[in-house]
């Protein structure tokens, strides 16, 4: 009965029909894991926020919704930024090599304006919003403290420019959102494409909460 | 026997009308001409159902930025359908009147569009919004031959003109601002709208359908032909 | 590398009854090889299964069981959640195609006497997957929260209430409410999420068990383990793998292309599939013109719609439906042939079949339209005729001139 099986014909039927079928298989099953992905009303939640940073005191912060996460938006004193450079060497990444922000904020200040400092404020050791403590030398924090962000869940200390020290547990600064000006006064958070900036009004934008 | 049987099961099969959905007793519906690769029909539509239905009604299950798929940008979006400036692209389309208001003012809440082109059929559709005419009786002035007593005013009457029921059938009263070829246009616009709104993922299942079915036969192909290799080992 | 694979299939096997698994009911389990198209369906139950569960994760995902949410969940699983719409319409159109093909296995047995010694344990698990499956439909169409499922669920479980004595008590507890409200959608989801998909699992599991002890019956009706040679192998008999299995493969493929026409071109089905009445909430304060279970369901529906209420209960039309659904239970014992299958019985037999077939069917299309008088008239001549096939059986069995059954099974 089974004598005259050709089976090279046999080997290359099975390898064939293994092969389209492993691509329907692969096919039917792609839809699934992509329904994993963001949904519409995730990424219309998650949408860039504007905000007006206008009545933001110089030396203070506030703190805005994006993506559910807190974002901050620091306006610097000249103080401030004159003490950033001044402890590169307690700094684990001073000159932020690792990409936690845009090309456009890799620099000393990590921000597109000097004073302005658009940060996302989730500690990047396990995720806790750590606190702004912009006095210097406080007694808990010690006489080296020039002002940053105390993380109280472990312990995580960043500069003003929110880059993390040597010796915590976080182990990369915070990271700076993708974010652009759509005038002096006006900040969008969660877009960086210049391209909707058509005649100084971008594609979409909604307001701040 | 088996052969009879097949007949008689086929034959059954094929009496059985398609199950009737939400007609009122049988009133005649005109054929809604629909298009639904007509973007340009689409998008009047849509213009058409937010300026105007979206005063009462929601479409809480639609996205503005769903329109992207009828060839519209964001950019096009916000500005042709007006929208204002705190309404994000990406929200749903809520109802300008909140449906206590609506209840108050009509007696019924107006119920949400998202999906009445899939209870309701596109003739149903096409027809209601044509067919609706002056009845003094009524507490809103208006009456329609598809849906009798029908809470809702007909509020394109400046569109249609007012229409009145004459020995059985309409006749137009007042003209209103287009002529019947240019309303009985629009409303086909605003219906392909309604049901490509009802279900917007129908503007690709087809083409992806097709892929599939195609790769299928492939498979097919190679499956039957691996099936007669093997069983040539058997007798 | 085959090496390799070798060295890791002896370990397990040293551990786990690998191989001997694989002989006993796949490589050396043997099935008769004149199956013929009948055959495929219980291998695409078990497909239809696999893609039944697949496709209800991913929409548990994103589907929620609250009176209030449910069925705006549901469009936003069809707009919003990447590729929902393919889901849902994978899971609606595998629950009327499970039917479909659950119902052409059991004619299958039907026709070839598949439900008699020594299968009768195989048939009653068999219909007890079916009762299974019923409530597994039932619980899940009350999900979507549309009209047609509040009305439907409604209908149905006052049937229970008309049971005597225990009736209205037994129907608040099915409900957890006085009426079908949030609290039933949300005992309904964890029964048709994880409590019937795992009693199916593991009621099919039996199944295959005990077809696997005594072996599947044929088109022919002939046991091929009379005649086995000198190694024990049924002389008819193919090892259902590769055999059955690449047989299955072209099987699996055709009802594939027919599922996927279904999903991309005719999700609605007319109407059938997905009912236009349940694109509109579910209105407590407001019952449809028209409300008529999925059509699977419709031929019991008009069942208990022909029997008219007898002493101002309508307990007896709801008997008489469950009659009608657990009635198959009997067949090995009402029938009384010398002969398996269809094709060696006599024309009294294959009239009878006929009859029911048209009957089911009949009732079935009846159950779908509004009780008119007509309507009643024809629905209770074909409840007759489904109830003769059945309670008529031991008789005419007897009584039908039946053609010998072969020895050895035939090629047709």
């Amino acid at each position: 009965m089974t004598d005259n099986v050709d089976h090279g014909k046999r080997r290359i039927l099975i390898a064939a029909t293994a092969a389209v079928g492993g691509v329907a298989a692969a096919g039917a099953g792609a839809p699934f894991v992509l329904s994993l992905q963001p949904s519409e009303r995730a990424k219309a939640a998650g949408a860039p926020v504007e905000v007006d940073i206008s009545s933001i005191e110089p030396g203070s912060m506030i703190s805005i919704e994006w993506q559910g996460k807190p974002v901050w938006i620091l306006r610097r004193t000249r103080e401030m930024l004159d003490l950033l450079p001044k402890h590169d060497a307690d700094l684990a990444d001073p000159s932020s090599s690792i990409p936690q922000q845009p090309e456009y904020c890799n620099n000393p200040t990590r921000s597109i304006k000097p004073e302005v400092l658009v940060v996302l404020g989730v500690c990047t050791h396990l995720g806790c919003s750590p606190t702004f403590r912009p006095e210097v030398a406080p007694a808990d924090l010690g006489a080296q403290w020039a002002g940053g962000w105390f993380c109280p869940c472990h312990g995580s200390r960043f500069d003003l420019a929110a880059r993390v020290f040597k010796g915590v547990p976080a182990p990369t600064n915070l990271i700076i959102p993708p974010h652009m000006y759509l005038s002096e006064t006006r900040l969008l958070i969660g877009d960086d494409d210049k391209s909707k900036l058509e005649g100084g009004q971008p594609a979409d934008k909604g307001a701040a909460a | 026997m088996k052969a009879i049987k097949k007949v008689i099961v086929w034959a059954m099969l094929a009496c059985m009308p398609v199950l009737a959905n939400a007609s009122e007793g049988g009133v005649h519906l005109d054929k809604a001409p629909l298009n639904l690769q007509d973007q340009a029909s689409l998008q009047r539509g849509a213009k058409l159902f937010t300026s105007r239905c979206l005063a009462c009604h929601s479409a809480s299950a639609m996205r503005y930025n769903r329109l992207n798929d009828i060839g519209m940008s964001d950019d096009q979006i916000r500005a042709e359908l007006e929208l204002p400036e705190d309404v994000k692209v990406g929200s749903t389309m809520q109802a300008a009147m909140d449906s206590n208001s609506a209840k108050m003012a009509y007696g019924v809440a107006p119920p949400d569009l998202s999906v009445i082109a899939r209870s309701r059929s596109a003739d149903w559709l096409y027809t209601y919004m044509r067919t609706f005419y002056t009845d003094p009786s009524k507490v809103s002035g208006w009456n329609n031959t598809v849906f009798p007593s029908v809470a809702m005013p007909f509020v394109l009457a400046d569109m249609q003109g007012e229409q009145a029921m004459e020995d059985g059938h309409l006749a137009l009263k007042t003209p209103g601002s287009m002529s019947v070829a240019e309303y009985d246009n629009a409303i086909a616009d605003l219906t392909n709208y309604l049901v490509f709104m009802s279900e917007p993922a129908i503007l690709v299942r087809h083409q992806i359908g097709w892929i599939v079915l195609i790769f299928l036969s492939i498979l097919l192909i190679l499956m039957y032909a691996l099936k007669k290799e093997i069983w040539k080992d058997i007798h | 590398m085959m090496n390799l694979l070798k060295n890791l299939i002896g370990w397990i096997d040293e551990r786990f009854p690998l191989v001997s698994t694989w002989k006993a009911h796949l490589s050396e389990y043997y099935a008769p090889k004149n199956f013929n198209f009948w055959y495929f369906f219980g291998g695409l139950a078990l497909l239809v299964l696999v893609i039944q569960i697949l496709s209800g994760i991913f929409l548990t995902m994103n589907y929620k069981p609250d009176a209030l949410f449910a069925f705006s969940s549901v469009e936003y699983i069809m707009r919003d959640v990447q590729w929902g719409w393919l889901l849902r319409y994978i899971h609606s159109t595998g629950a009327s195609m499970f039917f479909v093909v659950i119902y052409l296995h059991m004619f299958r047995g039907l026709m070839y006497g598949s439900y008699r010694k020594p299968r009768e344990l195989l048939w009653i698990i068999g219909m007890i997957i079916y009762l299974a499956l019923m409530g597994e439909a039932f619980m899940g169409y009350l999900l979507p929260w549309g009209q047609m499922s509040f009305w439907g669920a409604q209908v149905i479980v006052n049937l229970f209430a008309s049971v005597p004595f225990i009736g209205p008590d037994l129907a608040i507890m099915i409900r957890g409410d006085f009426v079908v409200s949030d609290i039933t959608l949300n005992r309904f989801f964890a029964l048709h999420v994880v409590a019937i998909p795992l009693v199916l699992v593991l009621i099919i599991v039996a199944h295959l068990v005990a077809l696997h002890e005594v072996g599947s019956n044929n088109p022919d009706g002939v046991e091929i383990k009379k005649h086995k040679d000198a190694n024990g192998v049924p002389l008819d008999g193919v090892p259902f793998f590769p055999y059955m299995v690449v047989k299955d493969g072209v099987a699996a493929v055709v009802f594939l292309m027919v599922f996927s026409a279904v999903v991309f071109f005719a999700p609605d089905m007319g109407g059938y599939f997905l009912e236009y009445n349940n694109f509109v909430p579910a209105n407590p304060m407001k019952t449809p013109e028209h409300i008529a279970p999925v059509w699977y369901f419709t031929p019991y529906y008009a069942i208990l719609r022909a029997v008219p209420p007898m002493f101002g209960s309508q307990f007896p039309g709801v008997v008489a439906m469950g009659v009608a659904t657990v009635i198959f239970f009997a067949l090995p014992w009402l029938d009384r042939g010398p002969v398996k299958s269809i094709r060696y019985r006599g024309p009294i037999y294959k009239t009878f079949l006929a009859a029911f077939v048209v009957s089911f069917v009949g009732l079935g299309y009846l159950g779908l339209m509004p009780a008119t008088e007509t309507y009643t008239l024809i629905s209770r001549i074909l409840a007759v005729v489904y109830f003769a096939f059945f309670f008529l059986m031991p008789w005419y069995t007897k009584i039908d001139a039946c053609k010998p059954e072969p020895d050895r099974v035939t090629s047709k």
